[in-house]
């Protein structure tokens, strides 16, 4: 600045500019290390994941261990079934409580509600596990069943309930109230539009959620662990231990065989892709609707 | 409408339920579960220190990583980047928020410990080597292993909630800092940071919150060791780890208990961060923040 006749004085402003300058690049250091190990994991998954990526991944079954081959087929479909329980019960309760929360946004029932999901979402899922030990495997509360198919997909559908409420609000959220009130002005009952004019019109946004939760679901191992216990076999009974893509990525990296560490590769990979195409998709949604979620 | 409810009566649930659970552990240890360091499932003797000791440490170490790393990406997104850079940045730190931990484990299992087993970990505790946590021969299954995956993945948290409070912190403050001849930092320092404070520290809880819990990557990477160790490079186990590598094989009644005990104890903790938490960032920003975790 143009205080250089005094000595002292600019001295200060320089070093009050250069710390200025340090700790904001600091910040940008901090952004670098935050996305650094991502590219790193990216990047080794492509590379391990694609090498041992083929047709026999999936459509076969696991190999008896010591010899080659095989896939994850049982773990593919396990995963496909368990999240698809979880979302058959997750989906009505979650949208619908969702729902509720959005349009009854000053009910002080809301405000806990949205209070009780929050909290809801950061307990551990390992947490969620136990609990769905001990209201269904435990007592055999499904056919007689210990660990099952069934008590799996609940674990998975109390973990995503939470996802599921949160993006259902907050896309009807974005519903222009313009739209309640031309409907309200025609003398259609609250419940009514609401479920016939105001969802319909965010139903995309709803739909991307229902994938998160999806997503979700499919990369979720600890609950799985104690709920499902996993099978080595190919199995669609849902009163049966259940394989699942996740948990044979844990199982076969902490075995020691390198077959075993191959498919593991490719299953990160495979669960990786889904992931990241899902988050692709839902920003692609919710920037169309101009947000920032 | 009034499912919502459920979500409630969901939660008391849980806790009712793991209470129950554990009545014969707890019956049997009272409070002195907490401190007992035996754990020995022959002779029928459970103590879980091991467990909070390796929970604790690997949280707040990670906590010290990521919580400032954490902060400066909200600070860089927030004041810094320019407006093309926002939104992809922003992805790229939510994608963190994405990767299932089970392949943050794989990655850590295969990449990460080994090179903290052979770099690392030797070049700390021979550079570091007079500070008693670095002390000693290096692993690469560690305590230190750990605490990095769970920077990593505690990292989004932390960002993502401060980002919300700091985009809630009205211009005025910032305005009025400027037109007194501020630099930028000190804008930041003197003017934003302090306004947003206790949003930023519900976001650090947040994020405690998660590594508290955070079961699968941490179990591939910490060595499964139940001893109390002063050097991080040293195996440990955690809470939630022991959890998922016992539960299973636990053939009695009393040790079932004992860990279900432990789980009560992991959900207690987590609830009363979240709730804190969730309470400060509402204080700040007036609404729920952070982004969904997916």
């Amino acid at each position: 600045m143009s205080t250089s006749w005094l000595p002292a004085q600019s001295g200060t402003r320089r070093r009050r500019n250069l710390i200025s300058t340090f700790m904001l690049a600091l910040t940008v250091l901090a952004m670098l290390i935050a996305v650094t190990p991502l590219l790193f994991i990216l990047g080794w998954l492509l590379i391990q994941g694609i090498r041992y990526l083929n047709l026999d991944f999936f459509l076969n079954d696991p190999a008896p261990i010591g010899e080659a081959g095989g896939g994850v087929r049982n773990g593919i479909i396990g995963t496909l079934i368990m999240s698809g329980i979880a979302l058959l019960i997750a989906v009505p309760v979650g949208v619908l409580t969702g729902i509720f929360l959005a349009e009854y946004r000053s009910n002080p029932l809301a405000t806990v509600v949205r209070f009780a999901t929050d909290v809801l979402s950061g307990i551990p899922s390992i947490v969620v596990g136990i609990f769905v030990y001990t209201i269904i495997v435990l007592p055999r509360w499904f056919q007689g069943a210990a660990f099952s198919g069934f008590a799996g997909g609940v674990a998975l559908a109390v973990i995503i309930i939470p996802i599921l409420v949160r993006t259902t609000e907050e896309i009807l959220r974005l519903v222009p109230s313009s739209i309640r009130e031309a409907a309200a002005a025609l003398g259609v009952p609250k419940w009514d539009y609401t479920l016939t004019v105001v969802v319909p019109s965010a139903f995309g946004g709803i739909a991307t959620g229902v994938m998160l939760g999806l997503a979700r679901a499919a990369g979720e191992t600890a609950p799985l662990l104690l709920t499902t216990l996993g099978n080595n076999f190919y199995n669609t009974k849902l009163d049966q231990p259940m394989a699942a893509l996740s948990l044979q990525i844990f199982t076969y990296a902490i075995a020691p065989f390198d077959e075993g560490r191959r498919l593991a590769f490719a299953a990160a990979f495979v669960l990786i892709m889904l992931v990241l195409l899902v988050n692709i998709a839902t920003r692609y949604v919710f920037r169309v609707r101009s947000i920032n979620l | 409408m009034l499912i919502a409810l459920g979500v409630i009566g969901l939660m008391f649930g849980m806790c009712y339920e793991m209470w129950q659970q554990s009545a014969l552990s707890r019956a049997a240890f009272g409070w002195s579960f907490f401190w007992t360091t035996a754990w020995d499932p022959v002779a029928e003797e459970f103590g879980a220190l091991p467990y909070i000791f390796g929970t604790v440490v690997s949280s707040l170490v990670a906590l010290a990583m990521a919580g400032p790393i954490g902060i400066g990406i909200a600070i860089f997104l927030v004041e810094l980047a320019p407006e093309k850079l926002r939104s992809p940045v922003g992805f790229l730190v939510e994608m963190l928020a994405s990767i299932p931990s089970v392949v943050y484990g794989l990655w850590g299992l295969f990449v990460m410990v080994p090179w903290i087993g052979s770099t690392l970990g030797p070049g700390l505790s021979h550079t570091l080597g007079f500070l008693p946590i670095f002390k000693g021969p290096s692993f690469g299954v560690s305590m230190l292993s750990a605490s990095l995956i769970l920077t990593v993945m505690v990292i989004p948290t932390v960002a993502a909630v401060a980002r919300d409070v700091l985009q809630a912190v009205p211009n005025h403050q910032r305005e009025a800092m400027l037109a007194m001849g501020a630099t930028k930092w000190e804008m930041v320092w003197h003017a934003v940071l302090p306004y947003g404070r206790a949003g930023i520290i519900g976001g650090v809880m947040l994020g405690l919150g998660r590594a508290f819990g955070e079961t699968m990557a941490v179990t591939m990477v910490i060595g499964n060791q139940p001893s109390i160790h002063t050097s991080i490079l040293q195996p440990g186990h955690t809470m939630a780890a022991v959890i998922a590598n016992e539960f299973t094989e636990a053939t009695y009644d009393l040790y079932l208990h004992a860990l279900i005990e432990i789980g009560l104890v992991l959900f207690l903790v987590s609830f009363v961060l979240n709730l804190l938490a969730r309470l400060l960032v509402w204080q700040v920003s007036r609404g729920p923040a952070g982004a969904i975790r997916a």
